[in-house]
């Protein structure tokens, strides 16, 4: 799929330099022509306004090889330009609304912020009080779905879709806060060993290569028996397993992005280590980034949940999905299904639809990739 | 190559050691030392002072460390105080288990996402392919105590053709005999490592189709099947291994889990209920345990990749 899209764009915008990637395109692989052409008729249908459009944007481009033609001396690289850039980056994003299962993640993800964020200011029942809990439901047993209650009352009288749109928010937060500090910490550790290299790169990916041999969910589990968590330490703790994949790729990366002209250029002008770092190779490994990024998200939110089922997630009376889960099957045989699949569900389609994104932006990135 | 595995073992060896300094590094931060962990809550000051000196945690750090390496050279794990036996014999019980069940479950895993990622190769992008996909991220992305349960449900529950518990035999041939009881949790574990397995196969054959030697093979000749077979096939099926290597340290992480829903007699279930009474000599000794599996797996990996794959030589 990604191949037969990436040329059909890449022929489409039509503003790349040609003999790249013609070259690249030209490689993949048999059979993706009928992705292609129907992503070309798909344009044609859009008219002669787009096409103009199309050619305003190249513009910019083009002017730039008429006056790297015509004076060598104010040749530069189109991907410093910034008009050059606002291309890419439409190029980017077009690829990606073009992918109907990544465009349906991102409705999803969305969906799902706006139902635990926003849902709660127009639906708030009893999910948490236990005081209030043990005042209706004083037999102890889960109830049905019923008008008041839609996704019906666990055994502890708690409203089911509002404890699912708390939950829902701890699980978001975490799986976003513990993703982002991980690909923080993981950036910054791996741009740092594969940027300097000899020892301090050894010393640097030996740590990662020591924690990495530990199976996450072991290093997990011993972090939160040790310290009892609660979210901002969840948070801390799963970045904690999840920032060593991070930092070995962008460490590869490095070493190539380390040895481009670019950063020569700026070693020449005597910029510091910190400048060719922090506005070099730290920006052009965004891609890897942004895209590890939603993964680890997805892998975040599954081990906050299987942490959740051994008890280890979000104490009560707060919550998460996978707590949630986890408890609605103890009932499982006592046919609770609205303890069990909705949060189920929940979780399935949020690590779905990050996979789904990350794999769109992916695709999307390699349009980028070509023209670099 | 004798150089080469040289390198590899020395290079486990330092990766091992660092783990060993992780272990410790937490052992110190228990929140009221071991000695809260052993003896609880209501232990007198001067309980907790004796337990530090028989098992000489009053002694400096650096000498602690050097006693809990020397101590893991001799395989001497420590003492559940929780399980009133070593932590060495605890886990050698049921290390073999476990092996039974991962080892079962990632051949299983392998038999279903092999030629399904085979089929999705061939048939890319069609319908079949999407759906295929569509089915492979569900079940990655299904927490495994809900697909157990769920297997339970159907299997063991409603239909009654099935087990919902696994064997309790103690030992691995008692367990090998309960076929019936077996199924749901080899199952359920591989269904973790069946999507990753599947969709690296599917990409790996796409990839090897573009190979230059696929063009001469069909300049040549030869059939669309011979093509896709004898020459893509075999090339592409070989990087598995090393994803196999990969993915161990999240076979056992899932085993922890299985193990748990299924009360599978093995280490898995011996983690879980090291964390329900915070035995922490037990956890720390699972944890190393696991981590030398992992390490020496991803060797074993390296090593079956250099037999199958004879253009792979290392310096």
């Amino acid at each position: 799929m990604p191949e037969g899209r990436t040329r059909a764009i890449v022929r489409k915008l039509g503003g790349t330099p040609a003999p790249v990637v013609s070259g690249d395109a030209d490689s993949t692989l048999p059979g993706s022509g009928n992705t292609a052409s129907a992503i070309g008729k798909r344009f044609h249908g859009d008219g002669k306004g787009r096409r103009r459009d199309r050619l305003e944007e190249l513009s910019p481009a083009l002017q730039l090889i008429v006056d790297a033609s015509q004076s060598p001396s104010s040749l530069s690289l189109p991907a410093d330009d910034p008009g050059g850039r606002g291309s890419l980056w439409r190029q980017t994003l077009l690829s990606f609304r073009l992918n109907k299962a990544a465009m349906a993640g991102l409705f999803v993800v969305v969906f799902m912020i706006l139902f635990c964020f926003v849902g709660p200011i127009f639906y708030h029942p009893n999910e948490m009080n236990a005081q209030l809990a043990l005042q209706s439901n004083p037999t102890g047993f889960a109830a049905a779905p019923n008008s008041g209650h839609l996704l019906g009352l666990d055994p502890n009288g708690f409203d089911e879709l509002g404890r699912l749109m708390v939950g829902g928010q701890n699980s978001l937060e975490i799986g976003f806060a513990a993703a982002l500090a991980a690909v923080v910490l993981g950036v910054g550790w791996g741009a740092i060993a594969g940027f300097f290299g000899g020892w301090i790169d050894s010393l640097m990916m030996r740590i990662v290569d020591t924690l990495l041999s530990i199976p996450t969910l072991l290093l997990l589990i011993v972090l939160a028996v040790i310290y009892r968590p609660s979210v901002l330490l969840l948070i801390l703790i799963l970045a904690g397993g999840a920032w060593l994949v991070p930092a070995r790729l962008i460490r590869g990366e490095t070493l190539t992005l380390r040895t481009r002209e670019y950063v020569q250029a700026v070693r020449m002008m005597g910029g510091g280590a910190r400048r060719m770092i922090l506005r070099h190779i730290v920006p052009n490994a965004i891609g890897t980034t942004v895209v590890n990024l939603t993964f680890q998200i997805a892998d975040t939110i599954l081990y906050l949940a299987a942490l959740g089922f051994l008890g280890l997630g979000v104490q009560p009376p707060e919550t998460d999905w996978g707590s949630m889960l986890s408890s609605g099957v103890n009932y499982a045989t006592s046919d609770y299904w609205w303890l069990i699949y909705p949060a189920g569900a929940a979780i399935v389609l949020v690590v779905v639809a990050f996979n789904f994104v990350g794999d769109g932006l992916r695709d999307a990135l390699e349009v980028r990739l070509q023209r670099r | 190559m004798v150089r080469y595995l040289l390198q590899r073992l020395v290079h486990s060896l330092i990766v091992l050691f660092g783990v060993t300094l992780v272990v410790f590094l937490l052992l110190h931060h228990i929140p009221g030392g071991a000695a809260r962990g052993a003896l609880g809550n209501k232990a007198t000051p001067g309980a907790i002072l004796n337990f530090n000196r028989q098992n000489g945690y009053d002694l400096p750090l650096w000498d602690q460390y050097y006693h809990l390496v020397s101590n893991l050279v001799h395989l001497r794990f420590g003492y559940s105080y929780k399980l009133n036996e070593t932590v060495g014999l605890a886990i050698g019980q049921r290390l073999p288990k476990t092996l039974v069940l991962t080892g079962l479950s990632t051949a299983l895993a392998l038999l279903i996402a092999v030629p399904f990622g085979v089929f999705q190769a061939a048939r890319r992008n069609k319908a079949t392919d999407h759906v295929l996909t569509g089915v492979f991220f569900i079940l990655y992305a299904m927490p495994s105590f809900l697909l157990g349960t769920l297997l339970i449900l159907y299997f063991a529950v409603d239909l009654k053709v099935l087990g919902f518990e696994a064997p309790q035999s103690t030992s691995v041939l008692g367990i090998l005999s309960q076929p019936r009881d077996l199924i749901l949790p080899v199952l359920t574990l591989a269904a973790i490592t069946i999507a990753s397995f599947s969709r690296y196969m599917r990409s790996s054959l796409l990839d090897a189709l573009t190979e230059d030697y696929i063009q001469t093979a069909k300049a040549k000749g030869a059939s669309r099947a011979r093509v896709f077979f004898n020459h893509a096939l075999r090339n592409a099926v070989i990087p598995i291994i090393t994803l196999v290597g990969l993915s161990i340290p999240g076979i056992i992480g899932g085993a922890v889990v299985t193990e748990a829903v299924f009360n599978y007699p093995g280490m898995g279930l011996l983690t879980y209920n090291a964390i329900a009474t915070t035995d922490l000599p037990l956890l720390i000794g699972v944890t190393i345990v696991s981590t030398v599996a992992t390490i020496g797996g991803s060797l074993l990996a390296d090593l079956l990749y250099m037999v199958a794959d004879p253009r792979i030589r290392y310096a």
